[in-house]
Formats: structure tokens, sequence, C-alpha cells
């Protein structure tokens, strides 16, 4: 069974047409791969399906612009895979 | 069908919240100022207005589905396909379905028929967010009574 960290790259390999090999859990999706908000939903629908899960997108961003987090803390892709485990143990409980 | 004016939908003819499905119909006009020059002696209804209206129609289930209280703007389309002309006085109908409904987007697959046979089909991205201003809520809530879209619905689906 892949890692969620596995899952979430092949899901932005795929999506945005980015090399596997440079997609590392300490990449920012934004700063360090370059994925825009518009191709960010597509990753978000594919992780939603692939987890049965719903990112809170409006969330993380309302706390982004209203300068309660930092965009490091949900586009990391550590931190990412650290919100979406947290999303299916929260589904499961 | 009002083209100059961006009117795309007559009526809705069906909203069922629980399948997360709408039905809608809109005749193409006879006669538009688009017809002189798409194209000159062969009028054809402009492949970007079928899926405009295909937008639409699903704009309307996701107006739906948030009762109301949010609006969905275009994103992305995808794998839009225009299997057939479609010519003046043509009555189209509409049905869309929502494939998936996220944190301030949602995505639907929608399609054109035309005398029972699919004229057109795409998927598409909204993004959805709370209307920017009162008076567009307002406006859409007036477009919506036109078109008979259930409020009822809406409010209590």
């Amino acid at each position: 069974m892949s890692s969620t960290f596995d899952t979430v790259a092949n899901i932005i390999a795929e999506t945005c047409d980015i090399p596997r090999d440079k997609i590392k859990p300490e990449s920012h999706a934004i700063n360090d791969l370059g994925i825009d908000s518009l191709d960010f939903l597509d990753i978000a629908f594919a992780i939603d399906k692939a987890f049965g899960i719903k990112l809170p997108l409006e969330q993380w961003t309302q706390e982004v612009n209203d300068g309660k987090a930092t965009t490091e803390q949900y586009f990391v892709l550590d931190n990412l895979c650290a919100s979406i485990d947290g999303l299916v143990a929260a589904k499961g409980a | 069908m009002r083209l100059e004016y961006f009117q795309l939908i007559d009526r809705i003819d069906e909203l069922d919240l629980v399948g997360r499905t709408i039905k809608a119909q809109a005749q193409v006009p006879e006669t538009s100022t688009i017809f002189e020059g798409h194209f000159p002696g062969h009028p054809l209804m402009p492949g970007v207005l079928l899926i405009e209206s295909m937008a639409q129609t699903s704009g309307w289930l996701i107006i739906g589905i948030t009762g109301f209280a949010r609006m969905p703007f275009l994103a992305a389309v995808k794998e839009a396909k225009l299997r057939t002309f479609v010519a003046p006085g043509q009555r189209l109908s509409l049905r869309a379905s929502l494939l998936h409904d996220g944190s301030g987007y949602a995505i639907t697959k929608a399609a054109v028929d035309v005398e029972g046979k699919t004229v057109a089909e795409s998927e598409i991205t909204f993004r959805v967010m709370a209307f920017p201003d009162p008076k567009f809520r307002t406006s859409m809530s007036e477009v919506a009574q036109r078109i008979g879209f259930p409020m009822e619905a809406s409010t209590h689906g």
C-alpha cells in the first residue's frame, strides 16, 4: 500500500505534468512546484476522490489571508499529507 | 434564449437536489446578430455558447445545492465535445449532474441534446463563493423566477 505522500506526489505529477522525481516531501506546492490555484483545484479533486475526504481549501485560504496561518502550513507536501491523514482518521473515527 | 444578453436558459424543467441533477431547456433563436457573423450564409449556434449553456445549467444546479447562498464562477472546461452543428430555431435539452462538491469549488458533467441526440458535452469546474454583492444575488433571483427555478427546493431541499 502506497504512502499518502506517494499518492499525492503521483497525483501532482499526473495532474500538473511535473516530473515525479522533482516532487519531494519538503516541496512547497506553490513556491517550489509552481502550482497555481486553478491547478490546485484539480489536485484537490483527485485527493478528495483518492482519500474520500474534502480538503478544507476555503478554510485554509481564509486563514492564510487573515494572517492566521502560513502557506507553508498547508502547502508544503509533508504538511499537506499530515492534513490528509488527519482528515482520513477523523472520517474513520 | 437571448444570446446578446447571455441568457442561454429558457426554463428549468427539473432540479433534483438529492440526485444532484438538473434538466433545462432553451430555444435557439431564429435570428440574432451573432448569426450574421457566425457564419455568413451558414448560421450556427457558436460552440462557445453551447459550452456556456452547459455552464449556466450546471450553475443553477450548484446554486440550488447551496440553497441560493453561493455563486458558481466558471473556472475550467474539460473534454468539451461539440458533436454536430446546432442551427437557429433548434430546441436544446440541457442536463447536468454534480460530479464533486469540493471546498470552494464544484465539478459537473453536462450535456446538450437536440431531438434526443447528444450534440455537446463537457466536464466543467466552478469556483463557488459567496455572492460578492447583494444586488448580484437579487438579480440572480429575478432570473431564477423567470426561468422557473424552484426556490422552495433550494430552500428546503
